[in-house]
């Protein structure tokens, strides 16, 4: 994120105070690295070790050699692929569903001032209050009414619905960024609001629309909860059903296939997730926050 | 939207300020709806909808099964509930699960955001590892720290036997520390939102209050007591209390770290109410749980923002 320097350098009571004061902000920082990382660190190690390793009465820290074997394992044993075929299916869906809705709507509640914006806000805000069992039992129901149960395009409506409200809420940030007067000035050109929109307002909203929709595939990508409920069929299972699965079968020999899996299935919402970082720590913030 | 369970965005803080709109040619409220009815009518359908029957459901005696008559049985199931021992003890675990963690992760994100907000070199390093949680999907969270908790393999262990410490603590399995344990694991997971929306607010406190405060001679820790904890409060109220339902309500987690045991010491209200509802079919009893989580923590934030609103006042 942009550093500004309006609160960078507050360490204005004299040399002595920073001379204590920078090691021993190093020395916090530093733990923060470790806290965060060194679980991730340790986790893509043990991906890298075999059985016999994993076995041994005085475990290495590093892999004695590093082997791809639990990475072939884990993809022949979990069922990898399929379950990877299976999420990228509803997210792909959930994207491209969400993205299109959300595009005129969000559009509508930037632009125009109306009560469907309070209620928007209302209703982002109060969903979140909801426990899911609330939710999530009725809609169990009337999915295994009309044959969406065990149906991916079942969990694909849920995903969608429950994306919907904060998609709407970036995107509609991302219109409001837009300045009015271009629009204005198309129109003074005699363009009409079809042409305006695909001109004028679609290019410069590209990089929020990539940044949104990036965002409800991670969502999508990373569900569990729903997915749990509702998919039952262990051909139909997620990414994620299926590593918790593989859970409750671990013995010490599968830690290392169970720390491989866990990294395959992370590197999709990760390479995204560095994709839209900088968007998202500052984009999203400075319209936020700022107003 | 985004729900505990689909990953969480950091919440809008603040509504941006309104701009100049344009109230289009012709009245632009028609206009309006049309553009929103493709979002408004899958939004009503499939989850205001459903919501509304959960909230009914919880007054009735609904059960899984093909056939099964559904009729409304008023405060049966609130009075059943209310005798029901576990039940009582999930919610207190869920309470000091949610307000553990969301205390833990706040000071922590705070350390860390007060940190990155200085020049400090390798702060890249820390940012970017802060935000890494936020992408990975909570079960694998979960299942790398199963792996950390390891009572033979995992490291935490590893490092006490090197210490001199008994090496070979259950983390997960035992009483007294699966509860703490899982906290630690929550703290983790939730870092990234609380400390971007912390940071983002920092870089919004004004240098020229901190100038002025400086130059009266206030020292380090009085300036962020007095100029950077009040600047920030806002923020900070927001983020906490988004946190707080956010872990009240998570399930992924801890299911998969310990689905509730040992002998329920981590059975969080979300994990219990999904095994009344799914494993036991106990769909109205189950709804009536949600019920009661809603109104517990609805009186909590009452009681929270109402406590901000006056101490800001005062």
């Amino acid at each position: 994120m942009r550093q500004t320097t309006t609160t960078a350098a507050p360490m204005a009571s004299g040399f002595a105070a920073r001379r204590i004061g920078r090691p021993l902000q190093y020395v916090a920082l530093a733990c923060y690295v470790v806290f965060l990382g060194f679980p991730l660190l340790f986790l893509l190690l043990t991906a890298f070790k075999s059985s016999q390793e994993l076995l041994s009465p005085n475990p290495t820290f590093l892999p004695e050699s590093w082997n791809f074997d639990n990475f072939a394992g884990a993809i022949d044993k979990a069922n990898l692929i399929r379950a990877a075929t299976n999420s990228l299916i509803v997210a792909v869906l959930t994207t491209i569903i969400v993205t299109l809705i959300s595009l005129p709507a969000a559009y509508a509640l930037a632009r125009f001032r109306t009560k469907l914006r309070t209620i928007a806000t209302g209703w982002i805000l109060l969903s979140q209050v909801f426990p899911f069992i609330l939710i999530i039992i009725p809609l169990f129901l009337v999915l295994k009414q009309i044959g969406l149960i065990n149906n991916l395009l079942g969990l694909v409506l849920v995903y969608t619905v429950w994306s919907l409200p904060f998609a709407l809420w970036m995107l509609q940030g991302y219109v409001a960024g837009i300045p009015v007067e271009l629009e204005e000035a198309g129109a003074m050109d005699g363009g009409s609001r079809l042409l305006i929109l695909r001109r004028i307002v679609l290019p410069l909203l590209a990089p929020g629309l990539v940044a949104t929709s990036l965002f409800t595939f991670i969502g999508s990508w990373n569900e569990f909860f729903f997915a749990l409920v509702l998919i039952q069929d262990p051909k139909l299972q997620t990414l994620p059903l299926t590593l918790a699965r593989f859970v409750g079968a671990e013995g010490q020999v599968q830690l290392g296939q169970l720390a491989a899996a866990s990294l395959l299935a992370t590197i999709p919402s990760l390479v995204f997730f560095a994709i839209i970082q900088r968007r998202l720590t500052s984009g999203l913030l400075s319209g936020a926050v700022k107003g | 939207m985004s729900t505990s369970t689909l990953t969480r965005p950091v919440p809008p803080v603040a509504p941006p300020k309104r701009r100049r709109r344009n109230t289009g040619p012709n009245g632009g409220g028609r206009d309006a709806w049309l553009l929103v009815l493709p979002a408004l009518i899958p939004v009503v359908l499939f989850s205001v909808y459903p919501l509304m029957q959960g909230i009914l459901l919880g007054f009735t005696d609904s059960k899984a099964g093909l056939n099964a008559v559904v009729s409304f049985n008023g405060l049966e199931n609130y009075a059943r509930l209310a005798g029901n021992e576990l039940f009582w003890n999930s919610f207190r675990i869920g309470l000091v699960w949610a307000f553990g963690v969301t205390a833990l992760q706040f000071l922590a994100s705070l350390g860390l955001a007060l940190l990155l907000n200085l020049d400090l070199k390798f702060r890249g390093v820390a940012r970017t590892l802060a935000l890494v949680p936020w992408a990975m999907p909570p079960v694998v969270i979960a299942i790398m720290w199963r792996l950390m908790l390891n009572p033979s393999y995992g490291p935490i262990n590893e490092a006490m036997r090197t210490v001199g410490f008994p090496g070979d603590i259950n983390w997960l399995g035992s009483f007294s520390t699966a509860l703490p344990a899982v906290i630690v694991v929550g703290v983790w997971a939730g870092m990234p939102q609380t400390t971007i929306t912390l940071l983002a607010g920092l870089q919004n406190v004004p240098a020229e209050l901190h100038e002025a405060a400086a130059i009266d001679g206030a020292g380090v820790l009085h300036r962020f007591w007095h100029v950077t904890l009040p600047a920030l409060r806002p923020i900070i109220v927001a983020i906490t209390t988004l946190d707080l339902i956010w872990n009240f309500n998570s399930f992924a987690l801890v299911f998969v770290l310990t689905a509730g045991g040992p002998g329920g010491q981590t059975m969080l209200p979300m994990l219990f109410a999904y095994n009344e509802a799914f494993r036991y079919g106990e769909f109205g009893y189950a709804a009536a749980m949600g019920n009661v989580m809603v109104i517990v923590i609805s009186v909590f934030l009452f009681l929270y923002l109402r406590g901000q609103a006056r101490s800001r006042l005062s």
